[in-house]
């Protein structure tokens, strides 16, 4: 194939994807950075880029956005406490994904893919209604919270709630970010060689050194992938805390929305965003590093 | 006795009898081998050696302690896997070292005895290599390092050199023969490669369907075959269809389908009537023009069919009057020449009266 046309088919196939990122990613970022440096319109979006006064036109631009995030340690709280209840997540979905995972690459080939299936069936109903039916799980009338107490209060204890508790937002976070930890595990576990396990065995590892040895650094790659998979997304989440943490329940991501929609500040919305964002960049950035210097 | 007894070991997989009541006693210091057909057995009887499975009936004893319900990492016995199962993630040194961490040994002893094994197998200063940094022979050696660095009482070999190009294998044949002298480490070898095994083992004990069919040296094996399969599993062999007609002293006439009557050696049990095969091996059948008649010699005459060109030797296929084809040997030592006949040529096949075996059915 000659050249020229050899870089024809380059483009033509990464053409598309470039535009789409171009499109949908780059310039959407550019303009919230864009964003975050203007002024407030009177009536919510921005004040106009330009104002007249005497002396002529003037680029109204400000970095009293950033001041305001920076001088309130409220934000920074509201990062911090996302920042937990994505890390938390991640861990009981960590915790709760690896048996399963390997439960799933050691069942017999035939049953694999139903039980990948079995994993990824909850996709198939829409998100805000699952997440309202754990509003109905967790709230004070259903039969599991009712058992709860009467158990508990068998014992002595005054009864709880559990609907708009922090409590109530990792059971949510959790419930819909495990199958993006299962599938990548998943696919790290079922690659490994058995005669690994076989040899180590044979060698005199019992059972738990086999896992700790053998399994699960060979399944790290997969353990990263799976975090980073969960932590971002959590990280930046407003619909589960919106519908199960009431007001003491929120994170980072209901400000942002608030800025956005309620009170209708684009800029500090954006400045918002912009934080966010970078802190997941620099995360990302991180676990690759991590993930590099511990592959073989 | 024995370091290792298997004693009437049956091993049953559905309908399958993988493994079908074998007993095998091998003595400390030997070098064993599993030699057979894939399906035969002998991984499955290597992996209940090991502790990967458990025998369905018969008992497997190790220096006189029943090893029934001792899992594979209580055993004092190890594996040089297939596939060597190096660990990815660990370098030369954490892999070999990996059976004395597991046992918790000393740090000083660990460094000390890897680097000992490291020696041993010509591995000095690979260290801190990856496995897939390594080629397939050291891979190897690391594999064998790796599963003799505590002593175990048995290496087990799983067919360790199957993944090896040719030339190689000759001489990682010579390494582990060397190194099974220098250790004394009782050797449990499995493989379906019959020169392998002729090259590497003190016994070999062959295997079909499951059933051990004879058990001996090598020499034994492959000049005093037992049945028809071991004659023509182990080498090449000449396997011509007869009966016995007349026994007299220690010869014999048998009939040969096809070719006539022959004499050939009489033992114990062979008598008139009997149906079987005269096993013969290519290399005790002379080829050539015009060959003498003596009495001690059976000569038909026949045409070269076809011929295998094999460098040092040639196999000629002759066909004789009767129309049944023999296989004989040729070395191509004699000066000046490549090759001796040519096929259509008019030949004669001799042999004499004790160089094949009659093995009834």
């Amino acid at each position: 194939m000659s050249a020229p046309r050899n870089r024809l088919h380059k483009w033509l196939i990464s053409g598309p994807p470039l535009a789409y990122l171009l499109v949908f990613f780059a310039i959407p970022v550019l303009i919230m950075v864009a964003a975050s440096f203007r002024n407030p319109g009177e009536f919510g979006g921005l004040a106009p880029l330009f104002y007249e006064d005497e002396a002529g036109a003037h680029l109204d631009l400000t970095g009293q956005n950033y001041g305001r995030f920076f001088s309130d340690f409220l934000y920074t709280q509201l990062f911090i406490k996302s920042f937990a209840y994505a890390a938390i997540t991640t861990l009981v979905c960590l915790v709760i994904a690896y048996p399963l995972s390997m439960l799933i690459a050691r069942s017999p080939k035939k049953h694999r893919d139903l039980l990948v299936l079995l994993v990824i069936l909850p996709f198939w109903s829409n998100f805000l209604i699952r997440v309202y039916a754990w509003m109905i799980i967790l709230g004070p009338q259903s039969a599991f919270v009712r058992a709860l107490n009467a158990f508990i209060g068998f014992f002595g204890f005054e009864p709880v709630s559990l609907l708009f508790t922090p409590f109530a937002v990792i059971v949510g976070l959790v419930y819909v970010h495990l199958p993006f930890m299962v599938l990548p595990l998943y696919a790290n576990l079922e690659k490994h060689d058995p005669a690994l396990l076989d040899a180590a065995q044979d060698l005199g590892a019992n059972a738990w050194q086999r896992f700790w040895r053998v399994t699960f650094p060979l399944s790290l790659p997969g353990v990263y992938a799976g975090a980073a998979l969960v932590f971002i997304p959590a990280l930046g989440i407003f619909a589960i805390p919106d519908i199960l943490g009431g007001t003491g329940g929120i994170m980072i991501g209901n400000v942002i929305k608030q800025q956005f929609l309620d009170t209708r500040d684009w800029p500090f919305g954006s400045v918002l965003s912009i934080v966010l964002t970078v802190m997941a960049v620099i995360l990302a950035a991180l676990a690759a590093w991590v993930g590099r210097r511990s592959r073989v | 006795m024995a370091l290792l007894e298997i004693a009437n070991v049956t091993r049953r997989f559905g309908d399958f009898t993988a493994v079908n009541d074998v007993s095998i006693s091998i003595e400390a210091g030997e070098f064993f081998t599993l030699l057979g057909p894939s399906g035969c057995g002998k991984t499955t009887l290597l992996r209940m050696i090991a502790g990967f499975d458990v025998p369905d009936d018969g008992r497997i004893i190790v220096d006189g302690q029943d090893m029934t319900g001792i899992p594979p990492e209580a055993r004092n016995i190890h594996t040089v896997f297939q596939s060597y199962a190096l660990f990815p993630h660990m370098n030369v040194e954490a892999n070999i070292a990996f059976p004395l961490r597991m046992a918790k040994a000393d740090p000083a002893r660990i460094s000390r005895r890897v680097e000992e094994a490291l020696e041993d197998v010509r591995l000095t200063g690979m260290n801190k290599r990856y496995p897939n940094e390594l080629s397939g022979g050291q891979k190897q050696r690391v594999a064998v390092a790796r599963a003799l660095i505590n002593r175990p009482k048995l290496l087990l070999l799983d067919e360790p050199l199957a993944a090896l190009d040719a030339k190689l294998k000759e001489s990682v044949q010579l390494e582990l023969i060397g190194l099974q002298k220098e250790i004394g480490v009782t050797f449990v070898y499995v493989t379906h490669d019959q020169g392998e095994a002729l090259a590497l083992s003190h016994r070999i004990a062959v295997m079909n369907h499951g059933r051990v069919e004879q058990i001996d040296e090598p020499s034994k094996i492959y000049g005093f075959p037992k049945n028809r399969f071991v004659a023509d599993f182990i080498g090449q062999c000449n396997l011509l269809e007869g009966e016995i007609k007349v026994c007299q002293g220690e010869r014999m006439t048998v009939h040969l389908d096809g070719i006539g009557e022959v004499s050939a050696l009489n033992v114990e049990g062979d008598q008139p009537g009997l149906r079987g095969v005269l096993a013969l091996r290519p290399e005790k059948v002379a080829i050539g023009r015009d060959l003498p008649d003596e009495p001690d010699l059976n000569r038909f005459a026949g045409k070269v069919y076809d011929f295998l060109y094999l460098g040092d030797v040639t196999v000629y296929i002759v066909e004789l009057a009767g129309g049944m084809r023999i296989e004989a040997l040729l070395p191509n030592s004699a000066a000046g020449r490549t090759k001796f006949f040519e096929a259509g040529d008019d030949v004669q096949v001799s042999w004499r009266y004790d160089a094949g075996h009659f093995l009834n059915d």
